[in-house]
C-alpha cells in the first residue's frame, strides 16, 4: 500500500500552516495539550474531533468526485444514519446498532449508484432526489421527534478516546487507513481516475465503469452512514432536521479544496482530509477570536476562492504572460 | 499539387480562398489550399475524416484564426474573428445538427434578435405575417406560431437556411446537411438549393453522398490530408476518378512495397462472425479472421468501416449472428467481453476514445491489461514500470518519459502508446480503426511497419484505412463497403489500389457515370 503525498499537496499544506499560525496568534493557547481522564484535550483536538464528520465525508465525496460525478445526498443520509442508531441505540448492542446504521447507508449508496451508473441519470440531479427524500425518511424513523438515548456504548462513541484521543478522530483516521488500503491497494484507484478522466475511453478498454461509479456512491453512502452515527453519538440523540445540514456543501468544498477536480481523474484521499482541516481550523480560529461567527462564512469564501486560485490553470497563463511581458520590457 | 483546371469563366468569383494554411502543433490540417466559390455555384467540398474539410470551414467562419493565406469575399479581404464576424461579412453555416432554439417557435427563431418591436414590444402577429410569407418562398407552408421541435429535421435545416439568407448570406455553407434527411425530405432541400443559386448565393456542400453531390452541384474540389487535390467541373469528372481523388495514392509519395501473400487457407481461423449485423447500423456479414493475417476494410466515409469495427468489438451490440472464437461460441456484449477474449481496439477518436489524457503514459500502457486482471491483482508499481518502458522503447514513444501526462504527446507517440495498451494484454486479435490519422508523416512509416511486425508475430489484424495505398501495403485481403455493407472480398493479386477502387465505384448508376 503506498499512500501518495504527492508534491501537489504543497498548496494546501501552506494553507493548513498558515491559518494554524494565525489560529496560534488569535489565541495563544492553542497548540497546549493536556491528558486528562485518558483523553487529550485542547484546540487542537477539537479542530480534529469537530472536523470529523466533514473529513469522513470528504472521504467518499473525493471518490465520487474522481468519477465525474458528485454526490448531494450526504448529508441527508447522515441524518437517516443518525435517527436509525439513535433509535436502536436503548434497545440493542453497539455493533448491531452501527451495523444498521452503516447497512441503511450502504443501500442509500446503492440507490444514489443505480441512479447514476444504471439509469444513467446526471449525479447532480441523481443525488439531489435523495438528498430532498432523505430528510423525510429520517423523519420518518424519529416519528417527528428528535430521538435521544442514554446507551454509554454509543455515546462512547461521540464522546470516548482511543490511545488518548477522542474516538471520533480514531475512527476518522481508521477510516482514512482503510480506505486508501482498499483503493491504492488494489488497481481500484487507477481504474477509478481512468474512468473519470475519460469514461468512454476507460470502457472501450475493458474497465467497468459501471462497477466502478456503483461502488464509489456505495462507499461514499456507509462513509456518510458513520458521519452520521458519530454526530447522533456526540449530541446523544438524532435530530432529522438539522444532522449534516448543509455539510454535503463542505465535502465538496474539501473535496475541491484538496486540489481534485469536479471534472474527475486524478484524486487523493489525503488531501481531501487535509481540505476538511483546513476548513475546520478556520472555523475553530474564528470562534476562538471572538470574532462574530457569521465572519466565518465569508473567511471562509476567501480561503476558498485563494486555494482555487492557486490551482487555476489559467494564473499560469496569466503568470507566464507577466514574465513575458516583463522580459520583453526595455 | 493542385491541377489546372481553371476556375470557370462564366461565374464571378465570391469566395476566392488562396494559399489557406493552419497548423495544430506539428500537424498540418491546411496546407496551402486554395477553393473557389462562383456566385450561384454549387460546389462539393469533399474528402475523408480529417482531410482538412472542417478546419476549412472553421477558418472561414472565422472559428480559428488561419496561419497564412488570403479568404477574399466579393473581392474584398475579410479576416473574420469569430462566427458573428463571419455571419455580418456574409458567410453563413448551416450544420447537420441545427444549431436553432428547438423550443422556440419557427418564426421566434427565424427573427430571434431582431423581432419587429413596436414601443419595445415584440409585435407578435406581425413577425408570424413575415416569417410565413418568408417560409412561402422556401415551398413551406407551415405554422410558424408552433415550436421548432415539432417539424421534421428537413424544415428545421430549411429555417435555419432561411434565417441565415435572411441575414443577407451571399455564402452558405451546408454541412453534412442531408445526412439525417429522407429521400423526400432530401428533394425539398435540394429545390431550395436550387432556387438559392438562381438567387445568386454560393453554396458550398458537403457531404459523403456521392450520388446526391452529382445530383446538385457544378463543381467539386476534393481535400486530402489537409492538402488540395484538386477541384473539377462534376459533369466531366466520371465517379470512378472522383474515388480516386479523395482516397488513391498522392503522385509525388513513393509506393510501400506490398507483403508477399500466402495462401491464406493455410493459416488457422481464429475469430469468425457469421451473419453479424444490428439493424440500421450494418448489414449482417461473415468475416472470419485468421493468425498472422491482416484484413483491411476499404470504403468511403460512412460506408460501414467503423462500424464493422464496433461490432466486432462489442462496443455496439449485434442484433443478430453468431461469433465463435477458436470454434466455441462466445458472449459479445460490450467491449469488456471482447476484452476478455483478447480483443483489442484502437479507435478513430484517439482523443476522445482513447487516451485519459491526464493520466500518465504508463498509467494509460496498463489500463486494458489492469482492468483485464481485475481490481484484486494489482500489478505493483515495478511491472507496471517495467510493462512501461519494455514498450516505449519497443515502440519508441518519445519523449520516453513514463511518468509523462499522455495528453502531452503528439499524435503519432499517442497512438504507439494505444497500440502498447493492448499488446501488454497480449491480444489474439487487434482492431485498428485509421491508426495513421493525424499523425506526421515519419511516424505514419512507423505505425505501417509495426502492423507488419505484429502480423508476423501471428496476431490476427483488423485494420481500416482512407489511404488505400497503405491498406494495400499490409493487407493479405481486403474487403470493400458500401453503404453499410460488406459488398466485396479482395484476396491474393486482386488486392491492389485500382480494384478497390472500381468495387468501391461499382453499382453506380448508369445516368451518374459520365465521361469525360
Amino acid at each position: 500500500m503506498t499512500l501518495r503525498i504527492p508534491r501537489r499537496g504543497l498548496a494546501q499544506a501552506f494553507a493548513l500552516i498558515v491559518i494554524l499560525m494565525i489560529d496560534r496568534a488569535v489565541s495563544p493557547q492553542f497548540f497546549n495539550l493536556h491528558l486528562q481522564d485518558g483523553r487529550l484535550f485542547g484546540s487542537v483536538i477539537d479542530v480534529l474531533n469537530r472536523g470529523t464528520p466533514v473529513a469522513l465525508l470528504s472521504l467518499g465525496m473525493v471518490l465520487v468526485i474522481a468519477t465525474g460525478g458528485i454526490d448531494l445526498s450526504v448529508g441527508a443520509v447522515m441524518a437517516i444514519a443518525g435517527a436509525t442508531a439513535a433509535s436502536l441505540a436503548d434497545t440493542h448492542s453497539l455493533p448491531v446498532v452501527i451495523a444498521s446504521a452503516l447497512a441503511v447507508g450502504l443501500a442509500c449508496g446503492l440507490w444514489n449508484g443505480i441512479l447514476v451508473a444504471v439509469l444513467r441519470i446526471q449525479p447532480i440531479v441523481a443525488t439531489l432526489i435523495l438528498m430532498v427524500a432523505g430528510r423525510g425518511i429520517a423523519q420518518l424513523i424519529t416519528e417527528g421527534r428528535i430521538v435521544t438515548f442514554t446507551s454509554p456504548d454509543l455515546v462512547w462513541m461521540g464522546n470516548g478516546a482511543v490511545f488518548g484521543l477522542p474516538t471520533p478522530v480514531a475512527i476518522a483516521i481508521g477510516m482514512l487507513l482503510l480506505t486508501a488500503a482498499v483503493v491504492r491497494g488494489t488497481a481500484l484507484g487507477l481504474l477509478i481516475e481512468a474512468t473519470g478522466g475519460n469514461a468512454r475511453a476507460s470502457e472501450l478498454s475493458g474497465v467497468g465503469t459501471r462497477a466502478m461509479i456503483l461502488s464509489v456512491y456505495i462507499w461514499c453512502g456507509i462513509c456518510a452512514a458513520l458521519a452520521g452515527v458519530i454526530a447522533a453519538a456526540d449530541i446523544m440523540g438524532a435530530d432529522a432536521n438539522n444532522a449534516g445540514l448543509w455539510l454535503e456543501l463542505d465535502a465538496i468544498l474539501a473535496v475541491v479544496v484538496g486540489g481534485t477536480s469536479l471534472f474527475g481523474g486524478r484524486f487523493s484521499l489525503v488531501l481531501a482530509v487535509a481540505g476538511a482541516l483546513i476548513i475546520q481550523s478556520m472555523n475553530t480560529g474564528i470562534l476562538l477570536s471572538g470574532y462574530p461567527p457569521e465572519l466565518n462564512l465569508l473567511v471562509k469564501a476567501v480561503v476558498v476562492l485563494a486555494v482555487l486560485l492557486a490551482q487555476s490553470p489559467r494564473l499560469g497563463d496569466i503568470q507566464r504572460f507577466t514574465a513575458r511581458w516583463r522580459r520583453t520590457k526595455p | 499539387m493542385s491541377d489546372s483546371s481553371a476556375p470557370p469563366a462564366t461565374r464571378p468569383a465570391l469566395l476566392d480562398i488562396r494559399g489557406l494554411t493552419k497548423s495544430f502543433g506539428a500537424l498540418k490540417a491546411l496546407d496551402d489550399v486554395d477553393f473557389t466559390l462562383g456566385e450561384g455555384e454549387i460546389h462539393a467540398l469533399l474528402g475523408e475524416n480529417g482531410a482538412g474539410k472542417s478546419t476549412l470551414i472553421k477558418v472561414v467562419t472565422g472559428v480559428f484564426a488561419r496561419d497564412a493565406g488570403t479568404v477574399r469575399l466579393a473581392n474584398r479581404e475579410i479576416a473574420p474573428r469569430s462566427a458573428k464576424d463571419a455571419l455580418d461579412a456574409g458567410i453563413a453555416t448551416v450544420y447537420q445538427e441545427v444549431n436553432l432554439l428547438p423550443n422556440l417557435s419557427v418564426a421566434q427563431n427565424l427573427y430571434l434578435g431582431r423581432q419587429p418591436t413596436r414601443f419595445g414590444v415584440v409585435r407578435e402577429a406581425e413577425m408570424k405575417r413575415r416569417a410565413h410569407a418568408l417560409l412561402l418562398d422556401y415551398g413551406l407552408d407551415i405554422d410558424v406560431g408552433a415550436p421548432l421541435a415539432s417539424y421534421s429535421v428537413a424544415v428545421q435545416h430549411i429555417t435555419a437556411i432561411a434565417r441565415a439568407v435572411d441575414l443577407s448570406a451571399r455564402v452558405l455553407i451546408l454541412d453534412e446537411p442531408t445526412a439525417s434527411l429522407d429521400r423526400h425530405e432530401v428533394e425539398i432541400l435540394f429545390k431550395v438549393m436550387r432556387k438559392l443559386a438562381a438567387d445568386g448565393i454560393g453554396i458550398v456542400f458537403v457531404s459523403h453522398f456521392l450520388d446526391q453531390v452529382y445530383e446538385i452541384c457544378d463543381r467539386v474540389t476534393v481535400l486530402r490530408n489537409g492538402r488540395l487535390i484538386g477541384s473539377r467541373e462534376i459533369a466531366q469528372l466520371p465517379r470512378l476518378d472522383l474515388i480516386r481523388m479523395m482516397l488513391g495514392r498522392e503522385l509525388a509519395e513513393t509506393t510501400h512495397e506490398r507483403a508477399a501473400s500466402q495462401p491464406d487457407t493455410a493459416r488457422e481461423v481464429c475469430v469468425s462472425f457469421k451473419g453479424f449485423g444490428k439493424q440500421g447500423y450494418l448489414a449482417p456479414f461473415d468475416l472470419e479472421l485468421r493468425r498472422g493475417e491482416v484484413v483491411g476494410l476499404a470504403g468511403l466515409l460512412g460506408s460501414g468501416r467503423t462500424e464493422t469495427a464496433r461490432l466486432v468489438f462489442g462496443a455496439e451490440r449485434a442484433d443478430s449472428g453468431a461469433a465463435t472464437v477458436d470454434g466455441k461460441a462466445i458472449r459479445l456484449n460490450s467491449p469488456r467481453d471482447a476484452a476478455g477474449l483478447g480483443f483489442g481496439y484502437c479507435p478513430e477518436e484517439r482523443k476522445t476514445e482513447g487516451i485519459v489524457a491526464e493520466l500518465t503514459v504508463r498509467e494509460n500502457i496498463v489500463l486494458a491489461l489492469q482492468a483485464r486482471r481485475g481490481l484484486h491483482r494489482p500489478l505493483s508499481r515495478r511491472e507496471q514500470d517495467e510493462i512501461a518502458l519494455r514498450y516505449i522503447r519497443m515502440l519508441d514513444i518519445r519523449p520516453p518519459d513514463p511518468e509523462r501526462p499522455i495528453g502531452l504527446l503528439s499524435g503519432g507517440n499517442q497512438q504507439k502508446a494505444l497500440l502498447a495498451r493492448w499488446l501488454a494484454t497480449s491480444p489474439k486479435l487487434l482492431v485498428l480503426d485509421e491508426p495513421t490519422r493525424g499523425i506526421d508523416v515519419g511516424a505514419h512509416a512507423e505505425i505501417i511497419r509495426l502492423v507488419r511486425d505484429l502480423c508476423e508475430q501471428g496476431l490476427a489484424l483488423l485494420v481500416i484505412s482512407s489511404e488505400l495505398d497503405e491498406i494495400v501495403t499490409y493487407s493479405n485481403r481486403v474487403i470493400v463497403l458500401r453503404d453499410r455493407a460488406h459488398v466485396e472480398e479482395l484476396k491474393g493479386d486482386a488486392v491492389e489500389v485500382s480494384s478497390i477502387l472500381a468495387a468501391i465505384a461499382a453499382d453506380a448508376p448508369a445516368a451518374q457515370e459520365v465521361a469525360s
